[in-house]
């Protein structure tokens, strides 16, 4: 790993098929950023976070996450990072308590860590009221806090959110971010897709992808200033459109 | 005559109360936004409304027929988007919209231009035979809309229709929406985007199963019980969560360029903010009264609660 990024890509790409669904992208991202990875629907950026996360394999270009490598070292990479995927993967039928259970034990953690973990967490994410209540039972906000606790139990000094913020309402969205900027503060790198662009106001650094490539990324401040825009949001309506007259272009 | 009128509407389900004497009334050809935390009853006054929960009293009018007593009319005059719609997952994009078009017995030619049209909106065109389990989460949620809006309802319900839309298509899918409302068509959506509320023509702030205000987007800054001030410097977002004064300032909320402050009173706050911008060296940072948004009124009254 060099000059302190914790996560980076070359070439990074991933085909389906004769699909290109991940088309060479290649960033970094250093030690304790927020960084929000942004794009069009379909433009592959929950298929790059399941190749960070080790998830999926990529068919082009390397990578590496925590210092480990994204094909050869997958294993070693889950249990160094946490991931919250798009929708919220928690067992309905299982309680608060023993989804956490479920996810610390694919973790490797011990029980006596688990316990411990759990004791912090409550107390921190305000979640001792719901620990016995069945995941599938507690409202949407509640939900999310879940996942979120899921997936930083183990300490990970690396976070994967995917759209952790979708259909929850602003005074939890506001909530969760709090929560974000605290672990942020104690290190913890954190690398976020949102659909929410006053989100994206609040990362460090953005990158927003269309169609497999990444067209632009910097600090949201400094592109706001490049692109002559008054928000993030022109700034993405004013990039996403213009790539999609080209690609419409060049398919015609 | 209201498309839909809603007369004191209460479910309940065991001894949870999920609706409570709800009321409201929609204008035809209008578009009404239903803005709430999740559980506050949106979900369950959909369902009710479109037939397939019945209330445990009070009643829903849709099209001057009652859903208790009315169903099947009802149910001929509405389009549903519930939360989680279920697209045919080994269907392929296509086959999917040729799918609900003939569920809804749109004519082949008619069709033709309905998908066309849609497919602008979602840019799903170059996606057409891919299967509906193989697209983004996004993707699949432009599908779901699209095959929503292939028959044009004279009442269509859409429950979060945006979550997990990109702002390009969101906005797209806005100007749809327009249109069909300019067509005739009453539209109740439930969001909890705030910048979509603002383009409806009335809102309805929900919670624990009955309104707490309800207007025209443009009367909100009324409901707004404190006073909000904009601070605007790039630095200052920075030092945001530094604003902790706990007396003064009630609520802060980060913007690219600058924060905007609740405070009860604006005259007594700005001296304290003057203040912490000096000791913190920030120079240049204009400080003016802002007008507060239906956002900072539902979050003023759900910190309130
Ligand atoms: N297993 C698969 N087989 C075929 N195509 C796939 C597969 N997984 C993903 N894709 C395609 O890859 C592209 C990128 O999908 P991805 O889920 O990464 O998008 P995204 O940027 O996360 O979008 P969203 O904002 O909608 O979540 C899409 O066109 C999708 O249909
Ligand atoms: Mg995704």
């Amino acid at each position: 790993m060099n000059n302190g990024n914790v996560i980076e890509a070359q070439n990074l790409t991933r085909k389906f098929g004769n699909f290109t669904a991940v088309d060479s992208v290649t960033f970094s991202v250093g030690k304790g950023e927020v960084f929000g990875f942004l794009g069009a629907n379909g433009a592959g950026k929950s298929t790059t976070i399941r190749m960070l996360t080790g998830i999926l394999t990529p068919t082009g270009g390397k990578g590496s996450v925590a210092g480990f490598d994204i094909i050869r070292e997958q294993e070693k990479i889950r249990r160094n990072i946490g991931y919250m995927s798009q929708k919220f993967s928690l067992y309905e039928d299982l309680t608060v308590e023993e989804n956490l259970a479920f996810y610390g034990g694919i973790y490797g953690m011990s029980s006596k860590e688990m316990s411990s973990a759990r004791k912090r967490l409550y107390e921190r994410l305000n979640m001792g009221d719901i620990r016995r209540r069945l995941a599938g039972s507690i409202p949407l906000g509640w939900k999310q806090r879940t996942s979120l606790a899921c997936a930083i139990q183990h300490n990970p000094r690396i976070l994967f959110l995917d759209e952790p913020t979708g259909g929850v309402d602003p005074l939890s969205r506001r909530a969760f971010w709090d929560i974000i900027y605290d672990l942020s503060e104690s290190g913890i790198t954190v690398f976020v897709t949102t659909h929410y662009m006053d989100e994206a106001e609040y990362c460090g650094r953005i990158s927003i992808m269309h169609a497999g490539k990444i067209i632009t990324i910097g600090n949201p401040t400094v592109l706001k200033k490049e692109y002559r825009k008054k928000t993030i949001e022109d700034v993405f309506i004013y990039l996403v459109s213009n790539a999609d007259v080209q690609t419409n272009q060049s398919n015609n | 005559m209201y498309a839909v009128a809603v007369e004191s509407l209460s479910k309940s389900y065991n001894n949870i109360h999920a609706l409570q004497r709800l009321t409201l009334n929609v204008k035809e050809a209008s578009m009404y936004g239903l803005i709430g935390p999740d559980g506050a009853g949106k979900t369950t006054f959909m369902r009710i409304s479109t037939c397939l929960l019945l209330q445990t009293s009070g009643s829903v009018t849709v099209g001057g027929f009652e859903t208790r007593k009315k169903p099947s009319h009802v149910k001929r005059l509405i389009g549903y988007m519930p939360q989680r719609f279920s697209l045919y997952q080994d269907l392929s994009v296509r086959e999917n919209l040729i799918f609900f078009a003939d569920l809804f017995g749109i004519t082949k030619k008619e069709r033709l231009n309905r998908i066309d049209e849609l497919l602008s909106f979602s840019r799903l065109g170059l996606f057409l035979n891919r299967r509906a389990g193989k697209l983004s989460g996004g993707m699949k949620q432009k599908l779901a809309l699209s095959c929503t809006l292939i028959h044009k309802p004279e009442v269509l319900f859409l429950d979060e229709p945006t979550t997990g839309v990109d702002p390009v298509s969101r906005r797209e899918f806005w100007d749809i929406l327009a249109d069909l409302k300019r067509g005739g068509t009453t539209i109740i959506v439930s969001t909890p985007y705030m910048d979509e509320a603002e383009r409806c023509d009335r809102v309805g702030l929900i919670f624990n199963g009955s309104l707490f205000a309800e207007d025209t987007p443009d009367k909100f800054p009324e409901y707004f019980k404190n006073e909000l001030i904009a601070v605007r410097s790039p630095e200052i977002v920075r030092l945001a969560r530094k604003l902790d004064f706990p007396d003064v300032v009630l609520d802060v909320r980060t913007f690219g360029d600058r924060v905007n402050l609740t405070v009860s009173n604006a005259l007594g706050a700005v001296p304290v903010i003057e203040q912490f911008l000096k000791s913190n060296s920030i120079q240049n940072a204009i400080i003016e009264r802002v007008n507060p948004s239906i956002e900072d009124v539902f979050v003023g009254h759900m910190k309130n609660e």
